[in-house]
C-alpha cells in the first residue's frame, strides 16, 4: 500500500466510527463488525482480510473490552500512513469515534434514569428487566460454546465449562486462576 | 427503592469510591481481568470485593448498561463513576476501563505479527474459550437469587429467562427484537404488580 490519508480520508474515516457508535447495543461490541468489514476492507482497501480478522482475534483473547478491536483497525488503518504518529492518530480517530456518541447518550440516559429511579415506570424497567439479563448471561455463555459442536471430541471441553459454571455458582475461587487453568489444559492436549 | 428498614440495613455494608484514581485503578484492574466476557468479573469487583453494588443494584445497572449503546462494561464503568464523582468520575471510570488494556492489545498485535500462530497458543486459547463460557454463565446463575424480591414474581421470572434463553441461543433472533419483545411485556407486569402492590397513591 503506497498511498497515504488525505484530509477527505480522515474525515470519513471518523465519520465511519461515529455513524456505528450509537448502533452498538448490549454485549455485542462486535453487532458492527460488519459493517465496519464492509467499508473498511471491501469499499475503501484501507485494510486486508487478514488485518481485519487478526484485529477482532486478537481484541477479543486480550484482556480489556472486546471493543478495542476497534481501535486496532483504526492502528492498521493508519499504517497507510508509514509513520508511528500517523498510526496512533487513526487508532485514537477509531476510538474516540466510537465511544464519544454511545458515552453521551449513556451518560443523559442513565442521569435521567437516576433523578427518577423512585418513578414506578423505572423501578418496573429495573425488574422487568433483571430475568432478561440473565437470560442474556447465560445465553451467551451458550453462544461462546458454539464452536465446540462435535460431542465426540469436544466433550471433555463441555466438562470444562460445567465445572467452570459451578465453580463460579459456588465459590469465590479467583476468576484468573480458572483461566489460568484453562490455558493450561489447553496446552497440556484438552480439545 | 422504598427506604424500608431492610433496605437500610442491607446498604450498611456498602462501601463507595474514594476518589477519581481508585476509580481509575479499580477500572483498570477490573479490565485486566476482562477475558472474553466482562459480566463476571464486574460482578465479583464491584459487589463482592469492592461492595459498591448490591447485588440487587448490579443487576438493576447491568440491565441498564446492556439498554444503552456502547458496550455494556463500558457503561457501566461510565455511571459509576458519573454517579459518585460526576462527569470527571465517569471520565476516570472510562479512561481506567480503556488506558492499558489499549496498551496490551496493542503490544499483542504487534507481536502477533511477528510470532503468530504458534499450535501452543492456539490450543490455550481453545480451553480459554470453554472456561470463559463457563464464567459467564455461572454468573448468570449466581444472579438468580436476586429475583426473591422482584415484583414480577418467580415463576414470572423463570419463565421469562426460559423464553429469552431460547429465543437468543438457540432461535438466534436479533438483540434489539428480543429486548423489545421480551423486556416491555416483563416491564409492564411488574409495573402492574407494582401498582397493585403499592395502591393507586403511590408515584
Amino acid at each position: 500500500m503506497s498511498w497515504s490519508l488525505n484530509l477527505y480520508d480522515w474525515l470519513a474515516l471518523s465519520w465511519h466510527f461515529v455513524s456505528l457508535s450509537l448502533l452498538t447495543v448490549g454485549s455485542g461490541s462486535l453487532t458492527t463488525a460488519p459493517q465496519m468489514h464492509h467499508y473498511l476492507v471491501d469499499t475503501r482497501h484501507w485494510i486486508t482480510d487478514v488485518q481485519f480478522n487478526t484485529s477482532i482475534t486478537i481484541a477479543q483473547a486480550a484482556p480489556g473490552p472486546n471493543l478495542l478491536y476497534v481501535a486496532l483497525l483504526g492502528w492498521n488503518v493508519g499504517l497507510a500512513t508509514h509513520s508511528w504518529t500517523g498510526s496512533f492518530i487513526a487508532m485514537m480517530t477509531a476510538l474516540v469515534g466510537t465511544l464519544l456518541p454511545s458515552s453521551v447518550v449513556t451518560l443523559a440516559g442513565t442521569r435521567w434514569g437516576h433523578r427518577n429511579r423512585n418513578l414506578r415506570a423505572v423501578r418496573a424497567f429495573k425488574a422487568g428487566m433483571a430475568p432478561i439479563t440473565i437470560a442474556l448471561l447465560i445465553a451467551t455463555g451458550w453462544l461462546l460454546m458454539g464452536p465446540y459442536n462435535r460431542p465426540a471430541h469436544d466433550w471433555p471441553l463441555w466438562v470444562l465449562t460445567a465445572v467452570t459454571i459451578m465453580l463460579v455458582w459456588f465459590t469465590r475461587i479467583h476468576l484468573l486462576w480458572l483461566l489460568a487453568a484453562g490455558a493450561l489444559l489447553g496446552i497440556v492436549g484438552l480439545g | 427503592m422504598h427506604a424500608s428498614p431492610i433496605d437500610r440495613g442491607k446498604h450498611a455494608g456498602r462501601a463507595r469510591p474514594g476518589s477519581r484514581a481508585e476509580l481509575f485503578a479499580s477500572f483498570t484492574w477490573l479490565a485486566i481481568q476482562g477475558f472474553g466476557g466482562a459480566a463476571p468479573v464486574a460482578q465479583r469487583e464491584l459487589v463482592e470485593r469492592k461492595r459498591w453494588l448490591t447485588q440487587q443494584e448490579f443487576i438493576e445497572d447491568w440491565a441498564v448498561a446492556q439498554i444503552m449503546p456502547g458496550p455494556n462494561v463500558v457503561n457501566l464503568s461510565l455511571m459509576l463513576g458519573d454517579r459518585h464523582f460526576g462527569l470527571t468520575g465517569a471520565m476516570a471510570a472510562l479512561a481506567g476501563m480503556v488506558t492499558l488494556p489499549l496498551m496490551l492489545v496493542l503490544a499483542l498485535a504487534i507481536i502477533y505479527t511477528q510470532y503468530g500462530h504458534y499450535d501452543v497458543v492456539e490450543r490455550a486459547l481453545h480451553s480459554m474459550g470453554a472456561v470463559a463460557a463457563g464464567l459467564i454463565m455461572g454468573t448468570g446463575f449466581k444472579l438468580f437469587g436476586t429475583l426473591r424480591n422482584n415484583p414480577l414474581g418467580l415463576p414470572v421470572a423463570l419463565v421469562l429467562i426460559v423464553l429469552t434463553f431460547i429465543v437468543i441461543a438457540l432461535l438466534r433472533w436479533p438483540l434489539l427484537w428480543v429486548l423489545l419483545g421480551t423486556g416491555i411485556p416483563a416491564s409492564l407486569w411488574a409495573w402492574i404488580r407494582l401498582s397493585h402492590r403499592e395502591g393507586k397513591g403511590g408515584q
